[in-house]
């Protein structure tokens, strides 16, 4: 459904009226088109140290223009604060205020970036004490920005670097438009080790034009629910990324199901993921028609809200059912089997019910809340291997399911974000395929909020 | 995908083609969910799932065939139009063809000896059809008269022809499935036949009661999930009744063969409705197959057509695939002790029953059929297994495909070998073999 406040606000008279009755003016995002450029206007690093001197010099081999200082009256594409070797509280005042200095030079559609390292890497109190405050820094940036800015942090875990292709991944993630709905948010990113998983070229850009065109080439992936909505959208924005993708969705939305298939240039397989033998038979397919699986997105969900104390039985089982204990028994099985690549992704839907609870949806919330218990368990048995698990959680998207959400309520729940908007399947989809691509190699049991930096459970 | 593998180099012996699978939407009953699809819309969609099923976007298939029984003038390339509207490349071509209910039976045929002869290396073969959206043609006087008033040069001209114009020649003649040469219906033709051997009643309710149960089978365990995509809502066939039973059919009213001496016994539950729908199957030799990493489910092994002589001979209407098996069987050596599976259209109860007393008849089977003894009986537990039309129900052109994709994915869980015959207006049969791949 349209935002059609977004799309007011954004004419110039309604646009004034809404700046002198201070009323929110949600900005039109920026969002990736092919061939887009990464920064057309300079980007600040701010930060001292060889972390920010070595990551200064990947993005001037990107073709972006480098600024170590804010030179006065200069528009920024980009404010990147390197702080991988803050110990102290203190060490955050010369950066975070450039950074300040920065901030009202960006661009509509701007990007603050921290790189830092986690504060669980280290039992000096003083350290943690910056690591951890870089974090509620980062988090109140992204707050104060407008104009369809977004601040988010990578942070460096173990023995990680800023020049990592994991973190030059998450960060072309983060400065490109595919994480226009990304917001508040925080990617935890380790080393990889050099035993061919990433592809530094296909992380780096050849020629350090943007990120390369089709991440996903080669890639036979998975989407359940793919019949409509974000489920549809993840089955095109993975295709285009070059993935050979087989849409799943239940018999019933065989005809919806069969167009996706067609648009994208896949292959619609019409299965009811409950049934036992749902994982077996989408490995039959891949074996038979693909070979090998390489990435599976656990998609399909459902919602039958009720209060706890009128929930029946049948509303809970078949959430249950559905949104977790599905995912858990096909992935048992695509883990047992030869089918499924060793370096293979499982990207699992959460919500932010999940993360912060939701009036009317116990059942809900139990699911979605038992997939980020499930991504961050199997992640850990990942751990070592090429194998990743992580999930994402989506915010206020707007589809057919919240357009169903009555107009006065939908309105607020649009504004209850620093963005002041709803996101787009895509913001979704474009999150899920950064997960599934080699760039991503080293993230793992993460949950990616995509939801605008929604106000609740941040 | 691998365009046409080794065509340049088409063998000269015949070659091997398979059944690679099938995609129908759900049989509709005539004015209900598709009473406002064409049949053009109704084969896109078809064509559009069997596409998403098997991945074939923009894929240059060796020959589409497909037909419709009620097919307005306006569909004279039925089956090319909708390619063209398909997801399946422009370059694909096509054919329409129409042999009353053998139509999707006799495009099978067809392509799989394209196949066989390396003319093609793969086909989409099938049918459409729909009751509800059936050509009305104008009266014979009111086609005339217009013909005669575009060809007129003057307004006398004009004026004269338009002066032969009768009240009677207003009202437009509505499509029938009666038979142009008896002028009977085709359920009264099948109350001669059934009355002629004796079909009872309860046998005929009996038979539509276990196609109801086996398609309602079927459906549960999920048979139909890759042989079927929904199409305006309608997710199963329509006509498909779970719950019906014996004693609710029997409390049905005759409607065919009320005149007769005999008892009455055709009613509208053991008699296929009118329905709208569309099935189709893409078959492939097994270069093709293979080069695309496309499932084998069977093997088309041979055909045989009949027609009988029910104008002025004494033979029924619908026993022309009586006459074809047993030429099929002995061409191929077989009887059938051989087969695993049989696939008897049920256009009605009493036709398929008519069709079994007859081959356990030796006197028939010597006198009719030429043969020397009877050709023999068939186990019921073998028999449609899967449902037939009368719970799908039946749009003539697209049972053909329906059968053949049913069949064929029957064959590949189960394996063995199936024959398949369908009788047609006209007094027409045509019939088929297919083998499991395994």
């Amino acid at each position: 459904m349209a935002d059609t406040y977004l799309e007011l606000v954004n004419t110039p008279l309604p646009g004034r009226i809404a700046r002198a009755l201070g009323l929110p003016r949600p900005a039109v995002l920026r969002r990736y088109t092919p061939g887009e450029v990464l920064a057309p206007r300079p980007v600040l690093v701010a930060g001292a140290g060889a972390g920010a001197d070595a990551l200064a010099d990947v993005l001037l081999g990107w073709d972006i223009e480098v600024r170590r200082h804010v030179l006065p009256g200069e528009k920024l594409s980009a404010a990147i604060v390197v702080l991988d070797r803050a110990s102290s509280p203190t060490d955050l005042t010369g950066p975070l205020l450039e950074l300040g200095q920065a901030v009202k030079l960006l661009v509509p559609g701007g990007r603050v970036v921290a790189l830092f390292r986690s504060a669980a890497d280290t039992t000096d109190p003083a350290e943690a004490a910056a690591r951890q405050g870089v974090d509620g820094a980062i988090r109140s940036v992204a707050h104060e920005l407008r104009g369809g800015a977004t601040g988010n942090g990578i942070v460096l875990r173990g023995t990680a670097t800023t020049t990592d292709p994991t973190t030059l991944g998450a960060l072309r993630f983060l400065l490109s438009g595919k994480s226009a709905y990304v917001d508040g948010q925080f990617l935890e990113v380790t080393a990889v080790s050099a035993d061919g998983v990433v592809d530094l070229a296909a992380t780096t850009g050849a020629e350090g034009e943007g990120i390369p065109d089709q991440p996903l080439a080669g890639r036979t992936a998975v989407v359940t629910g793919a019949a409509r909505g974000i489920g549809a959208k993840i089955a095109e924005v993975l295709a285009r990324d070059g993935a050979r993708v087989i849409a799943v969705d239940v018999p019933a939305a065989g005809e919806q199901l069969a167009a996706v298939a067609n648009r994208v240039g896949g292959t619609a397989l019409q299965l009811d993921i409950t049934a036992p033998d749902a994982a077996a038979r989408i490995l039959e397919h891949v074996r038979g028609r693909y070979g090998a699986l390489d990435v599976v997105v656990h998609n399909a969900g459902i919602t039958r809200d009720k209060l706890l104390a009128n929930m029946d039985a049948a509303r809970w089982d078949s959430v249950i059912a559905v949104n977790i204990a599905s995912q858990l028994r096909m992935n048992e099985q695509f883990l047992a089997s030869p089918v499924f690549s060793e370096s293979g992704r499982i990207i699992s839907l959460a919500s932010t019910s999940g993360i912060a609870g939701n009036r009317g949806q116990t059942n809900y919330a139990a699911s979605k809340a038992g997939v980020i218990g499930m991504v961050r368990a199997q992640a850990a048995a990942f751990d070592g291997g090429a194998r990743t698990i992580n999930a994402v959680a989506p915010g206020f998207i707007e589809t057919d399911m919240t357009a169903k959400i009555p107009p006065l309520t939908r309105q607020v729940a649009r504004r209850l974000s620093s963005l002041q908007q709803g996101g787009l399947p895509v913001d979704v989809a474009e999150a899920i395929a950064f997960l599934a691509s080699d760039a991503a190699a080293g993230i793992n049991g993460q949950v990616v909020r995509v939801c605008g930096q929604n106000l609740v459970g941040a | 995908m691998a365009d046409q593998a080794g065509s340049q180099n088409a063998a000269r012996t015949p070659r091997t083609a398979v059944v690679i699978g099938g995609n129908r939407i759900p049989f509709a009953r005539s004015g209900g969910a598709y009473a406002y699809s064409s049949n053009k819309d109704m084969l896109i969609a078809a064509l559009d799932g069997l596409v998403a099923r098997f991945g074939l976007q923009g894929e240059r298939i060796g020959e589409v065939a497909a037909g419709a029984v009620l097919k307005h003038s306006r569909d004279f390339n039925l089956t090319r139009e909708a390619v063209l509207g398909s997801a399946l490349s422009p370059e694909t071509p096509a054919y329409d063809l129409q042999q009353a209910c053998a139509t999707g039976l006799e495009t099978v045929v067809g392509l799989s000896n394209k196949i066989r002869l390396g003319q093609i290396e793969s086909g989409i073969a099938g049918g459409v059809d729909s009751a509800s959206d059936a050509p009305i043609v104008v009266s014979e006087g009111l086609r005339r008269v217009l013909l005669d008033l575009s060809r007129a040069r003057t307004p006398q001209q004009k004026i004269k022809a338009l002066g032969r114009l009768r009240p009677k020649d207003l009202s437009p003649n509505a499509p029938t499935t009666g038979e142009p040469r008896t002028g009977l219906s085709m359920g009264e033709h099948q109350a001669l036949t059934t009355a002629a051997w004796n079909i009872s009643r309860e046998a005929q309710d009996e038979l539509a009661y276990r196609s109801h149960q086996n398609l309602a089978a079927a459906y549960e365990r999920g048979f139909f999930a890759d042989l079927m995509t929904p199409y305006r809502g309608l997710t199963r066939d329509a006509n498909l009744r779970a719950d019906t039973s014996p004693e609710k059919l029997a409390t049905l009213k005759p409607v065919f063969g009320t005149s007769l001496d005999t008892p009455a016994t055709m009613t509208a539950g053991n008699s296929t409705p009118l329905t709208d729908g569309a099935a189709l199957v893409l078959l492939g030799s097994e270069e093709y197959a293979t080069a695309n990493n496309l499932p084998m489910l069977a093997t088309i092994v041979d055909a045989e057509a009949a027609a009988v002589d029910f104008v002025h001979g004494d033979e029924g209407l619908l026993m022309g695939g009586v006459h074809a098996v047993p030429r099929l069987l002995q061409r191929n050596g077989l009887t059938f002790d051989d087969f695993d599976f049989f696939e008897i259209h049920e256009a009605f109860a009493g036709t398929v029953l008519s069709a079994l007393a007859a081959w356990e008849d030796e006197d028939y089977c010597k006198r009719v059929l030429g043969l020397d003894g009877a050709l023999g009986s068939i186990d019921p537990s073998k028999l449609n297994v899967n449902g037939s039309s009368l719970a799908a129900g039946h749009p003539f052109a697209a049972t053909g495909g329906r059968i053949v994709a049913t069949l064929a994915k029957t064959l590949s869980e189960k394996g063995g070998r199936g024959l398949i015959s369908i009788c047609a207006a006209g007094g027409q049969g045509v019939v088929a073999i297919l083998e499991a791949r395994n």
